[in-house]
């Protein structure tokens, strides 16, 4: 029978795109992994990785600890580097194979690419760089009563949707929620009518768990075909940044500097440096500040840069604009320090010092590591 | 040799946006602006043209009005414009938003030595996906994140900027290329083409005039053509807010590192 995306019970199990780049697994995979474990338990189905690249079958062996009950291993010298058409193939074959009602891909510039692609072959619909997934209505629903302002009434009415003049009930659909409008908004989004449901899930968000049994995991190795005909770009080189980038995304303590270091940029970011060392993290910073030129791209924080939730965010001398709150608003404990005490930053900071960033900072140096000494 | 750069006209989110009471946007209270990456695919097509003298024609999806949005780009350069607009358009998610604006450049025509380019996401929808699902549908090769682009002959030679470094990639015309901000600075307006913005050429592609492409089938395209639907909207809520320290001295910040401690949280 010719594939159907519109055949709805046809479609089983959770498929998580697993993206590993020059043979090392990227972090995101196995954070979607375990997000993905959630959602199978959920609809009661096996959680799957689709792994491609070339001598890759030591990284497939990994994955029980995350939850996935099957790997299909898809290896390949083609498969060696990301290129839309020969990773588009391949998935839209297997998908066309097997049939999992789910796909989720990391939000990253890779994902973005090939996600997209797929969901147009696969005639299916794709949510873009989702911070939130749900199977389960309730779930879903206590969910948006803590993270939402919508009224009660409004949210226990949700279930079933109008589609063309019939009823739909969305209980067993995956509930995607992603920002829009820089932030501003919060949408939720269903694919009633199409298989898989597929999305994109922002990097850093979702909780990498480790099982203390890993599942047994089963590696698949399905039949494929690539020729040098199915490729139309060359990867003529893959050049990987010299500097070692920072790791904001897995950081516990991240110390942020914004345009409010201007006065003495140096002396600005070293007094960040200090208090992170002290902290047991690492510097951030505004866009500004990377605009500026004063820090590399990879420190920026905010909806064009890295999405961060660590147990401490420490804002020097930022604003807090709302594109810089949307990727750092659901820190444990947000410090901030700036001389205007009408700064938005002040609205989500659990803690405010209203003074000069040069001054406040030494001392909050000195009292941490007095606390610290004492302990 | 032509470039087709897609355009779309976005309310401005920089500021704080008015938001109903229901959890929609209140657009009407948004100043709508043309979408920054687009510009950037804009300056870069403006660019080759500079070099190699190719035809530059810009194409939106929108309402009538994003008209004064094309005669800005026109201003600006480039040779000709399409205003994709039609009540059955309305309501696309990127699936048929895709559907919709590769039957308009096919039947506008795409050449051997053609490039698309877009924008790699717009400001509003902030989704990335437009650019690639064009090109799925146009069945061409796509590059995104093109950080710099060099064209020789037939081949663009192109670096897609990762999050952890750069690929370089060697792909041939007609394909697509979506642009981000670090690939170039935009340009302004121009007095020679403000003046003649209003001799070039814009077409407006309606229902009508795209019904018989093979990619335009109601099922498709429009509210009812999309894949994807919007369960519902809302606004996060503001976060309780904290507390302002007195002061800003020793005594302060000794205060607060007290306070973390206490909770475990240092
Ligand atoms: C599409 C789009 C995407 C964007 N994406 C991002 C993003 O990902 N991340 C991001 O951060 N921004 C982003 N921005 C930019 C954002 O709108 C702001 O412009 C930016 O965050 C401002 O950075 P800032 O807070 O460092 O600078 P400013 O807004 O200039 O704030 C500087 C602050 O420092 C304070 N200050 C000055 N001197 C001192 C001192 N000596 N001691 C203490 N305080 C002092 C000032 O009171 C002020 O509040 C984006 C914008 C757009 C339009
Ligand atoms: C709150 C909200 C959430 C949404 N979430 C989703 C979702 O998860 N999945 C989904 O499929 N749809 C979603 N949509 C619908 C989507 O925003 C529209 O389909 C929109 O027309 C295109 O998507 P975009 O704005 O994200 O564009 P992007 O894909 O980010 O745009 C990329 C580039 O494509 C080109 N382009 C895009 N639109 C046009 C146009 N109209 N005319 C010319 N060129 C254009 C531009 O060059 C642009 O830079 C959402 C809409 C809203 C309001």
């Amino acid at each position: 029978m010719a594939y159907d995306s519109r055949d709805i019970a046809s479609f089983k199990n959770v498929w998580v795109f697993c993206e590993q780049r020059q043979g090392k697994m990227m972090p995101t995979s196995y954070e979607l992994l375990s997000e993905g474990r959630k959602l199978a338990n959920e609809l009661n189905v096996d959680l799957c990785g689709i792994l491609l690249g070339d001598d890759i079958e030591e990284l497939a062996k990994d994955l029980g600890k995350y939850g996935a009950d099957k790997v299909y291993v898809y290896d390949s010298p083609f498969l060696k580097n990301y290129t839309t058409e020969g990773y588009t193939k391949i998935i839209c074959e297997a998908v066309q194979e097997f049939k999992p009602e789910i796909m989720i891909f990391g939000a990253s510039n890779i994902g973005r690419d090939l996600a997209p692609r797929c969901a147009a072959r696969l005639h299916t619909g794709l949510c873009a760089d989702c911070t939130h997934l749900d199977i389960d209505m309730p779930n879903y629903k206590d969910f948006l009563r803590e993270a939402s302002t919508l009224t009660e009434e409004r949210i226990s009415g949700l279930g079933v949707i109008r589609l063309f003049g019939e009823d739909h009930d969305i209980n067993m659909d995956m509930k995607m929620t992603r920002p829009a409008f820089g932030g501003n908004l919060m949408a939720s989004i269903v694919c009633p009518r199409f298989r898989p449901s597929m999305a994109t899930v922002r990097p850093g968000v979702m909780k990498k768990v480790v099982l203390e049994t890993p599942h047994a995991c089963e590696i698949i190795h399905p039949d494929f075909v690539l020729t040098e005909g199915d490729f139309d770009t060359e990867v003529l080189e893959v050049v990987k940044a010299a500097r070692k980038m920072v790791d904001l995304i897995g950081a516990d303590y991240i110390v942020s500097v914004g345009r409010g270091i201007s006065k003495d940029i140096e002396g600005g970011i070293k007094l960040a440096e200090e208090l992170a060392d002290v902290l047991g993290g690492v510097v951030g910073s505004s866009r500004a500040v990377v605009d500026a030129g004063w820090l590399p791209a990879d420190h920026q924080v905010g909806q064009t840069g890295k999405t961060v939730h660590p147990k401490v965010y420490v804002a020097l001398g930022i604003s807090g604009a709302i594109q810089h709150q949307a990727g750092m608003k659901d820190s444990g404990t947000i410090i901030a320090v700036n001389k205007n005490e009408t700064a938005p930053i002040f609205e989500i900071a659990d803690y405010g010092i209203v003074g000069d960033l040069f001054k406040v900072t030494p001392l909050l140096i000195d009292s941490i590591k007095k606390i610290k000494e004492e302990k | 040799m032509k470039i087709i750069v897609t355009v779309k006209q976005v309310p401005d989110t920089s500021g704080r946006i008015a938001v109903n009471p229901d959890g929609t946007l209140n657009r009407a209270s948004m100043q709508t602006i043309i979408n920054p990456d687009d510009l950037n695919a804009i300056e870069a097509a403006l660019d080759l043209k500079d070099e190699l003298g190719c035809k530059v024609v810009a194409i939106t999806m929108g309402p009538p009005p994003a008209e004064g949005m094309l005669r800005e780009l026109m201003a600006m350069g480039v040779d000709e414009s399409i205003l994709v607009s039609g009540r059955e358009f309305s309501g696309s998610d990127t699936y048929a938003t895709s559907q919709i604006l590769a039957a308009a450049i096919d039947t506008y025509g795409i050449d051997e030595d053609d490039i698309i380019m877009s924008g790699r996401q717009a400001i509003d929808g902030d989704t990335a996906q437009v650019g690639p699902q064009m090109a799925e549908k146009l069945g061409l090769p796509q590059v995104s994140y093109a950080g710099e682009i060099k064209k020789e002959g037939n081949t663009l030679t192109i670096k897609r900027m990762l999050e952890d470094g750069y690929m370089t990639l060697r792909v041939k015309t007609p394909c697509l290329v979506t642009c981000i901000k670090e690939l170039n600075t935009p340009r302004f307006m121009n007095v020679w083409d403000i003046l003649h913005t209003y001799e070039k050429p814009l077409k407006v592609m309606d229902y009508e005039a795209l019904k018989d492409h093979p990619l335009m089938d109601k099922s498709t395209i429009g509210l009812q053509g999309s894949p994807t639907n919007i369960l519902t909207s809302f606004t996060p809520p503001l976060k309780g807010a904290g507390r302002i320290l007195e002061g800003s001295g020793k005594e302060t910040t000794d205060e607060l590192a007290g306070i973390l401690s206490d909770k475990h949280i240092i």
